[in-house]
């Protein structure tokens, strides 16, 4: 990993005006959490909705996509990136530093409030196994939108189009597609960490575990083929 | 400083259906080399290929003896600037070139930003954003970055848009120094006055194809399909020009106010029978001048074929 380019990464990513995109999300899921908590419901009740349907299923994928296909994606379409690219530096550490960003700054964004909610709706506990599993997920996401970036122009729609067509359309009807589904890694580790009946896991943890280290290797290895072979495009003369 | 080539062998690039870049072969070496050709004939693809940035649909682009393709490790002796002017506004250009030198791993990182700004005349604004920059002074940000590492081989894609005419000029200075010191400088552009106030030596562009190589007066000589054009002064024009009427290297003669216009088919055969037929009519030669050797008129002529 690079410090430089992690440094300068963080800074071109939060002094966006798109990071501002990223408060709303974590702050509706804690203060839902906290009205739901506050009507006396049994957690029960409105967890898994909160919790999963929301928390897990929109806020951490959406929040990892925005971050995730901004990392690399802007540089590429700004042109920026020549000045990273014409260094002596290997492809994997720029791949690497910017993966680490996108990591970082979608657990702070997305599996630390996700932890919070899961303290006030479950106590220490699933708080605990929220963020290892929002971290694990935060992760995987993180590489698959890196990905996308160098895979695509258009990075977000395609990472849209996974979100809500792969893991919250078929997966639902084909239970196939869940092996290739962050959602249900995250729902599972977390549930393995600590189990909970505000999840709804439907793989087993050390499957779910495997196959997001799968996802994370094979994201980051094809985003660093990927950028190995970079050309710029656009305008000649 | 030892000399780092750039060597493009049988290189074709071509986009779908469209071929950008046609079987070019050439090879730049130390000094300044002008890249010209009109808009789309192929300038930026041929640098970028060079530059690591485009890999060739055929043949082989070689920096300093290794594939620029692919080799991350060619970045340590090659300093690009693109014709594209992003930049990380939110920055300082301390900043932006601070952290180039970082990311080469340069041993004191620090000492190498503040000489490379310094080369550009960026101190007093370094602590800047670059958001605030003017266009030229963002250039001359890029070129310091480009520099911080000192690189043996310079790729400039338009460098002077942008600038004033005294940070041309400074840039100008900047290369014929670096060209000096044995590095190889390549610079792309379309402002024919800046090539010839540069380098004498161009390669020529036109329509993806490698038309002309080499110093652009000797380009000139050998076209011999054109007559070349003098402008002669002398103690007797009107006499000098009905003798040289006779000669067979001669293919037409105006008399003009400034002295006479020839045209010669034959310019090795014109400049040695013009002293003779002179010293035999007792004409006496005052000035002698190319009419037509200046870049743009071969750049016309290579453009036009």
């Amino acid at each position: 990993m690079n410090l430089t380019i992690t440094r300068i990464t963080a800074r071109a990513l939060l002094g966006r005006k798109r990071a501002l995109l990223l408060l709303p999300m974590p702050a509706l899921l804690i203060g839902l959490t906290l009205l739901a908590n506050g009507t006396g419901v049994p957690a029960a009740d409105w967890g898994p909705i909160v919790l999963g349907e929301m928390g897990i299923t929109v806020i951490l994928p959406l929040t990892a996509l925005i971050v995730g296909s901004s990392v690399l994606g802007l540089e590429i379409e700004d042109g920026t990136i020549t000045h990273i690219l014409a260094k002596p530096l290997p492809r994997r550490e720029i791949v690497l530093s910017k993966l680490f960003v996108a990591w970082g700054v979608t657990t702070l964004a997305a599996a630390a409030p996700l932890a919070v909610a899961g303290a006030i709706a479950g106590g220490p506990g699933l708080a605990l196994g929220l963020l290892g599993g929002a971290t694990l997920g935060a992760l995987a996401y993180s590489a698959v939108f890196l990905a996308f970036s160098l895979l695509s122009r258009r990075p977000v729609a395609i990472g849209l189009i996974y979100i809500m067509l792969w893991e919250n359309l078929l997966v639902r009807f084909a239970s196939g597609a869940k092996v290739l589904s962050v959602q249900r890694y995250t729902t599972a580790t977390a549930d393995t960490i600590s189990p909970s009946e505000l999840l709804n896991a439907t793989l087993p943890g050390v499957v779910a575990a495997a196959l997001a280290v799968a996802v994370i290797a094979a994201g980051t290895m094809l985003a660093t083929m990927r950028l190995r072979s970079f050309a710029l495009t656009g305008e000649t003369s | 400083m030892t000399t780092t080539t750039v060597e493009l062998t049988g290189v074709s690039h071509w986009y779908g259906n469209v071929v950008a870049v046609n079987d070019i072969t050439l090879t730049v070496g130390a000094g300044v080399t002008g890249l010209l050709g009109p808009n789309g004939a192929g300038k930026t693809t041929v640098l970028h290929m060079m530059a690591g940035f485009l890999p060739p649909s055929q043949g082989e682009v070689r920096l300093g003896g290794h594939p620029s393709w692919r080799n991350p490790e060619i970045y340590r002796q090659l300093g690009l600037v693109t014709e594209r002017e992003s930049m990380p506004g939110f920055l300082t250009a301390w900043e932006f070139v601070l952290a180039s030198a970082k990311l080469h791993r340069l041993a004191d990182p620090r000492q190498a930003a503040s000489r490379a700004l310094d080369i550009v005349e960026l101190g007093e604004s370094q602590h800047r954003r670059i958001s605030t920059y003017s266009k030229g002074m963002r250039q001359r940000a890029r070129v310091a970055a480009a520099l911080v590492h000192d690189p043996a081989v310079l790729l400039l894609d338009e460098p002077f848009n942008g600038m004033d005419p005294r940070q041309r000029l400074h840039m100008m200075d900047l290369l014929h120094q670096m060209s000096e010191e044995g590095r190889t400088i390549l610079f792309s552009s379309h402002i024919l006055e800046e090539v010839e106030q540069l380098s004498g030596t161009v390669q020529v562009i036109v329509a993806g194809r490698l038309a002309a190589s080499g110093d652009y007066r000797h380009i000139r000589r050998l076209m011999t399909n054109r007559p070349h054009v003098f402008t002669i002064q002398s103690s007797d024009d009107r006499l000098l020009a009905t003798v040289l009427m006779r000669q067979e290297s001669v293919s037409g003669v105006e008399l003009e106010p400034a002295g006479i216009q020839v045209r010669a088919n034959d310019y090795g055969t014109f400049t040695r029978a013009l002293a003779k037929v002179a010293r035999d009519e007792h004409v006496r030669l005052i000035g002698l001048q190319p009419a037509d050797e200046s870049l743009e008129r071969v750049f016309s002529y290579l453009v036009a074929t």
